[in-house]
């Protein structure tokens, strides 16, 4: 009797692990074997050459001097969650909540928002490249004549610009969604109170939408601070290093400068990873705590 | 005292339904403001993939005049590479979707309902991992993909493992990694749990197994779910691009976000063709998105309340 169900509870377990095996294997290759190997190779020097040479904090330091790192990577990928992040977040809330008041066209509306985001990224910065071109189509409408992306002062704010474009559409549906979970009832009732459009905006939609909000900040936050596909694109970093982000940085010294420099661009990566980490819980701590105890 | 009051409660009335309407009229400017801004780029695109390649500055920017067919002609017939790089990102998509949807709804199911040790410490890994950026895998799951963690592989004894795939430049070393999926697992293991047991005990107890339940009973029943999961497989898969960008090397074995970008760089005074491929590469996942719009919907509805 016993032997028959502990053999029952092992087929059980047997079978779990058969069901979940092929995630399993992907997993802790491309996850946690990989991880783990970053770690090594960030206290390394390693060109692919030569196998890895242990050289402890030495690749971290050099990363701590380096001067594209210290003026540019590192103070353009804060600048760009620091300008995209709100923006992206608040306007799509705005769109949301002006899509909640039921206005006619909802749907079409709806699906026209998220045209951008089904568009690849290398395809919208292809696009962007030759809208912003000199005689592009931007110029050509608003009779400027910047050359947007070869102009150092302007290049990267084309690039935030796009990219608060072609995510606010995808935000705005998450948003949206948490919208109309929030029941009615709350809002007829700050009416009978007496409570005008904005401060039902700021004092029930806001609130009642927090774990959206703080799951549309983390998704903005992790994502922008890994910006690459329209840097690479559009400028490779350049012009004068203007649009040089940390992942580009890593990229480019892991895999395109002419000295492969991988230990190095490791030690960057684990950098990046603690920094988006610490972001994460400092946000967190922001968003859960600015409430005045209103109810979630 | 009511015949004082009403002309006042009147006016009142008359003033909130005047804001009312001008702040519908205000929300209403805005979101066809946006609406315009959202397709100007792609309609502009449209209309210069009609233009000649001398015309791609040229005014009229809102109709493709003069018009011509020439730029789709050369990218169809001219330039062979194309419709590799087509068939190349069809290619990797659909492999991509297929097992990634059957992977995840087969650890999801496992999560969900079966009893198996260390069940909660790898399903709260798996909660980890989808908060750690991709950045800090990537050299490693290059190096794994491509030459080896270790030149030559790992010794062991008279036994000489290898580290690594030998995949570069494969569209296998494109599909491997993303054969499954944290947030996929995630998604379906939180929707067998929401989902009635009864229909698969019926099924346990007319004596078909955990596989034979599996593919007859439960996969036909998540349906919705699944294809939902696959839009979303699909959509990022055929827009990958950095993970494509490190592993494709050879012009033949570019999908087409790496082709297109290539294109550029080589072929920098043929805008209009790359305009032209630009639509190529929308059209699918625009048609996909129209037909499927609603899982679309559901999808990015799923994405917001993992933490909600």
């Amino acid at each position: 009797m016993r032997t028959k169900s502990d053999r029952r509870k092992l087929f059980e377990a047997l079978n779990g692990y058969l069901f979940i095996s092929p995630w399993l294997i992907i997993f802790i290759i491309f996850s946690l074997i990989s991880l783990g190997y970053a770690v090594y190779l960030s206290f390394t020097e390693y060109n692919l050459l030569r196998p890895p040479r242990w050289w402890g904090l030495e690749g971290y330091q050099r990363v701590l001097e380096d001067e594209l790192f210290l003026a540019k990577a590192l103070p353009n990928t804060f600048k760009y969650v620091l300008i995209v992040v709100p923006i992206q977040t608040f306007l799509s809330l705005v769109l949301a909540f002006a899509m909640d008041q039921n206005l006619r066209f909802q749907r079409f509306f709806r699906t026209i928002f998220y045209l951008p985001s089904v568009t690849s990224s290398v395809v919208i910065s292809l696009i962007f490249i030759w809208i912003f071109a000199p005689q592009g189509i931007f110029n050509q409408i608003t009779g400027l004549t910047v050359n947007w992306l070869d102009d150092p002062r302007t290049a990267f704010y084309v690039i935030m610009g796009m990219n608060i474009f072609t995510t606010s559409g995808t935000l705005m549906l998450i948003f949206l969604a948490g919208l109309q979970d929030i029941p009615l009832a709350v809002y007829e009732a700050a009416e009978i109170d007496g409570a005008n459009g904005l401060q039902k905006f700021f004092y029930i939609t806001v609130p009642m939408l927090r774990p959206v909000i703080f799951f549309v900040v983390t998704v903005g936050v992790i994502g922008c601070f890994q910006v690459f596909d329209q840097i690479y694109v559009m400028t490779a970093g350049g012009p004068l290093d203007s649009t040089t982000t940390i992942t580009y940085l890593i990229y480019k010294w892991a895999f395109r400068d002419t000295r492969i420099q991988m230990g190095q661009a490791s030690a960057l990566a684990v950098i990046l990873t603690l920094i988006i980490l610490m972001v994460t819980l400092l946000q967190r701590r922001v968003i859960e705590g600015s409430g005045s105890g209103a109810e979630r | 005292m009511a015949v004082t009051t009403t002309p006042s409660q009147a006016q009142v009335y008359e003033r909130t339904v005047f804001f009312d309407r001008l702040r519908k009229y205000l929300f209403f400017a805005m979101l066809a403001f946006w609406a315009v801004l959202s397709v100007a780029p792609l309609y502009f695109t449209l209309v210069f993939s009609f233009k000649p390649v001398a015309n791609i500055y040229t005014p009229p920017i809102w109709a493709p005049i003069p018009f011509t067919l020439d730029n789709y002609l050369t990218i169809l017939g001219t330039f062979e590479l194309f419709p590799r790089w087509v068939w190349n990102s069809v290619f990797i998509s659909v492999i991509v979707t297929i097992f990634r949807v059957l992977f995840c709804a087969m650890a999801g199911y496992a999560f969900a309902r079966i009893e198996f040790p260390l069940k909660s410490f790898w399903f709260n890994l798996l909660l980890i991992s989808m908060m750690m950026p991709g950045v800090v895998t990537l050299i490693p799951s290059f190096l794994i993909i491509g030459p080896g963690l270790i030149r030559g592989g790992l010794e062991l004894g008279e036994w000489r493992i290898p580290t690594g795939f030998g995949l570069i430049d494969s569209p296998w070393g494109v599909i491997l990694p993303g054969v499954a999926d944290a947030f996929g697992v995630f998604m379906m293991t939180q929707f067998y749990k929401s989902f009635p047991k009864e229909l698969e005990e019926a099924a346990m107890m007319d004596g078909s197994g955990r596989w034979g339940t599996f593919f007859r009973i439960v996969l036909p029943i998540s349906q919705t779910q699944l294809i939902t999961l696959a839009l979303l497989t699909f959509q990022g898969a055929w827009n990958n691009f950095m993970w494509p960008l490190l592993v494709l090397r050879s012009p033949e074995q570019f999908t087409l976000p790496i082709g297109l970008q290539w294109f550029r760089g080589e072929y920098y005074t043929l805008y209009s063709i790359i305009l032209s491929g630009s639509i190529f590469n929308t059209l699918p996942i625009l048609i996909i998105f129209f037909v499927f719009q609603q899982y679309f919907v559901r999808s990015i509805a799923a994405t917001g309340s993992k933490e909600g």
